[in-house]
């Protein structure tokens, strides 16, 4: 019964949606307030019938309904019960549920703490978002409908892929959805101010916030899912340049693009349409990945079963939405009037550079992921484009991009002295060099490029912290001053260093997870002993244990560093009883500087087992980086000016993003 | 808002501006195509099937991905348990495969398999990495492809191809 009203409500969301559609933007043209209004409720109602639904399917899942086909598929009863509730977006249908859920939820935010919207851009807005959703739940209606009965009901489910069994796991699709949809509000309001003709400081000031929210998220998601892979896995890898990797990447590095646009528009009225087009091209980029990763296109280590005739409904999905807006673009973005001048060498144009390089990084990860299939639709070879191919272009266009980033902070808008500015930043520059030196010295005989890495996230770090220490005016005035000013610089000024300074960290993290880490794979027996680096491996042996739902093996490595115990750390091989599938749990200890990775694999059937060890320098960094660039974009969304806005249109942002600390 | 005295006119100098955007952005795309370029034609790694290692003579220590079902029985131990052995056939033909280190979980007699490495003078693949996927059920298309190819194909492999 639950089940179908969760399948009810469904598809009564999508007919609230058409009309949600529909109805502002004919408002909007005629400028008829009554067709105006209706944006606002409908978009409430939206998210409440989908909410209806998904409580209904998790409903279905918690007790373990073995009547609804997706239940059965994806759940099991011996199953813990953390795992029965992330099973609901552990598979495809119930994961677009919650991507519409959540693209429900972003629309009703904006309708709820938008009423200061002019009620124009406002219902064209809602109206965008509209569409998207009546997009996708046809899609779901049609191709993939979760609440489909099974008839007869099984007595017991096929169970969650043990794989998606993990924390980690649980909490990345939700967090990766939020942000892939969060670009779509900013995607809306870009359509919206193209049917308005009208793009002005206080739009940008709307959208920004929205495109930040967005970009936290993804960058949570990206790297609690590369943190997964790393430990899940067991192949002690961290990114595979996988296409399912590049599809949540590529709106990454498009809507980083876009939140620095969008502050030129709003600081000095300039690059007006190529913001509009980022926004435009960074949910296209969302969408193309979900495409990419629904329709089983591309061999990927993520393809999950898939069904290809889903992927042609996507692609349709794709074309109309892709090739609409930009057409619409094509149209009205020559009418926006430009605005602020500014010479080539100002923070500007920094920014300026910031984009294009960021963007056509964007474009040659696009072309190595999608390159295979144009191969093939053309010449009929099966290729893979692999981690050479990524490193090979991704990274040379990175480089540039690093360097200036330590420089375009200090550079005032308009017009700018290079000069000067680099004139400022000597001592990191001297710093950098001296490090750089020092670990070339240190990795004597590896590749060079471990110097430069570690020099450039120096520079990186220490420009960014000798401009905050300039703004505050560090060694100028007295200290008590400095604190005051300190503590009067805009929570933006701050968010930016806090985030550029995590970039720096997590580039150093992939120069040393790249370049430095030791592998050693080798049969051990109990009382073995291996060296890595300079940590000693000793093999205790093995024990059989018992978990929830799977039996595994146990092995015991006693790790010293130098005589002196460091930790005993425990992989286990498990065998999960429903589906008889193995999945291998690395144990791995983290310190500040390094990670120490155990992986058991098999016996060999004398006593001996299987066994790889790695030594990981640096490779916490990676994540350490990105929650403190989530960090900043936190700091920077609790900005005053975001809070209270141009005095013009106001603008209020959502209670979530609202730091709840202060 | 400052006036100072400037002999341009601001329309010009937005196009002056365009301009300079416009050649940074056309730099960096010939940038970006050089490197591409370079990177495609020296790190793209083909596909071949067992048949096509057989059919195109494929040189030793050519580096290439390799695909196809893991041949039931074939599975051996060498060096202690370290390195596996084993057949990859795509029904039509069948090749050799040596890997040294921990296959991935999901490894198992008569599954779907996809190798990268290279053929040593013997013939036999030496697999540098050995691809895992995360669904049991799941067939790479290459790899049903290849069986397809060889006439081998039934169409059983999948659950029921709806999930």
């Amino acid at each position: 019964m639950i089940v179908e009203i969760g399948h009810f409500a469904m598809i009564l969301a999508l007919c609230v949606a058409v009309a949600q559609s529909i109805m502002p933007m004919i408002g909007a043209a005629r400028n008829n307030r009554a067709w105006m209004a209706v944006a606002s409720p409908t978009a409430t109602a939206q998210l409440g019938l989908l909410t209806i639904a998904f409580l209904a399917l998790t409903f279905a899942y918690v007790t373990s309904d073995f009547s609804v086909q997706n239940v059965a598929e994806n759940s099991n009863s011996l199953k813990p019960m953390i795992y029965k509730i992330s099973g609901v977006w552990g598979n495809h249908e119930g994961s677009m549920l919650l991507w519409v859920l959540i693209l429900a939820l972003f629309g009703a935010i904006v309708a709820g703490f938008g009423r200061n919207l002019p009620p124009g851009l406002k219902s064209r807005t809602l109206a965008v978002q509209a569409m998207i959703s009546v997009g996708f739940l046809l899609f779901m209606v049609l191709t993939s409908n979760p609440f489909d009965r099974l008839v007869p009901a099984p007595l017991d489910g096929k169970g969650l892929n043990p794989l998606l069994q993990d924390p980690g796991l649980a909490l990345h699709p939700p967090i990766l959805y939020a942000g892939y949809v969060g670009f779509s509000i900013s995607f809306s309001f870009a359509v919206a101010a193209l049917i308005e003709g009208k793009v002005d400081a206080a739009w940008a000031r709307w959208v920004r916030p929205w495109a930040l929210l967005a970009w936290l998220f993804l960058t949570a998601g990206i790297a609690l899912g590369s943190w997964w892979a790393y430990y899940e896995l067991g192949w002690g890898g961290w990114w595979y340049w996988d296409p399912v990797e590049n599809a949540s990447f590529m709106p990454w590095l498009v809507g980083t693009a876009l939140l620095h646009s969008a502050v030129v528009v709003e600081k000095r009225d300039a690059l007006k349409s190529w913001t509009i087009l980022l926004a435009i091209i960074t949910f296209s980029l969302s969408l193309i990945g979900t495409f990419l990763v629904r329709s089983g296109v591309l061999t990927s280590v993520h393809a999950f079963a898939t069904d290809p005739d889903r992927g042609v409904f996507i692609l349709g999905l794709l074309v109309i939405a892709i090739g609409g807006s930009l057409a619409l673009y094509a149209w009205r973005a020559p009418m926006l009037q430009s605005g602020g001048l500014f010479q080539p060498i100002s923070r500007e144009g920094g920014l300026v550079f910031n984009n294009l390089l960021l963007t056509t990084a964007a474009a040659t990860v696009l072309l190595g992921t999608l390159y295979p299939l144009f191969l093939e639709a053309f010449d009929g070879d099966k290729v893979s484009v692999g981690p050479p191919f990524f490193n090979a272009t991704f990274i040379p266009l990175m480089v540039p991009l690093v360097v200036a980033l330590g420089i375009g902070p200090l550079l005032p808008w308009k017009r700018a002295d290079l000069a000067g500015a680099l004139g400022r930043l000597k001592m990191a520059f001297l710093l950098a060099g001296m490090v750089a030196l020092i670990t070339a010295y240190l990795t004597w005989g590896k590749t060079v490029f471990g110097a430069l890495g570690i020099g450039l996230a120096v520079w990186l770090g220490a420009s960014a912290l000798l401009e905050l220490g300039e703004r505050v005016g560090v060694g100028r005035v007295a200290f008590a001053e400095v604190l005051k000013r300190a503590a009067g610089l805009p929570r933006a000024a701050w968010g930016m260093t806090v985030a550029h300074f995590g970039l720096a960290i997590t580039v150093a993290g992939i120069t040393g997870a790249g370049l430095w880490q030791i592998e050693s794979i080798q049969i051990m027996k109990p009382g073995d002993k291996v060296n890595v680096s300079s940590y000693e491996f000793v093999f205790d042996g093995a024990d059989r244990i018992r978990g929830p739902n799977y039996v595994a093996e146990r092995g015991n490595f006693t790790v010293k560093d130098g005589g002196r115990i460091l930790t005993v750390l425990q992989p286990e091989r498990r065998q999960y009883l429903v589906s008889g599938q193995d999945t291998t749990e690395a144990a791995i200890l983290t310190t500040a500087m390094y990670d120490l990775y155990a992986v058991l694999g098999e016996p060999n059937g004398q006593g001996g087992w299987t066994t790889r060890l790695f030594y990981k320098p640096l490779v916490p960094w990676l994540w350490i980086g990105s929650v403190v660039m989530v960090m900043g974009g936190l700091v920077s969304l609790t900005d005053r000016r975001l809070r209270i806005g141009a005095p013009s249109r106001k603008l209020r942002v959502g209670a979530a993003a609202r730091a709840p600390a202060e | 808002m400052t006036a100072t005295v400037r002999p341009r006119t601001p329309a010009a100098m937005r196009k002056r501006r365009r301009l300079y955007i416009v050649l940074t952005g056309l730099t960096m795309l010939g940038m970006a195509a050089a490197l591409v370029l370079t990177a495609l034609e020296d790190n793209i790694v083909f596909f071949h099937s067992p048949s096509d290692i057989q059919a195109k003579a494929i040189a030793s220590g050519q580096h290439f991905r390799m695909g196809g079902l893991v041949k039931e029985g074939s599975i051996k131990k060498a060096e202690n348990g370290l390195v596996t052995n084993f057949v990859v056939t795509d029904l039509g033909h069948a090749v050799k495969v040596s890997y040294r280190g921990i296959l991935p979980d999901l490894f198992r007699e008569g599954q779907g398999v996809i190798a990268e490495g290279s053929l040593n003078p013997e013939r036999v693949f030496v697999a540098r990495e050995v691809l895992a996927k995360h669904d049991e059920n799941y067939m790479p298309p290459e790899i049903a492809e290849a069986l397809k190819k060889s006439g081998k194909w039934k169409h059983a492999t999948g659950e029921d191809g709806k999930n």
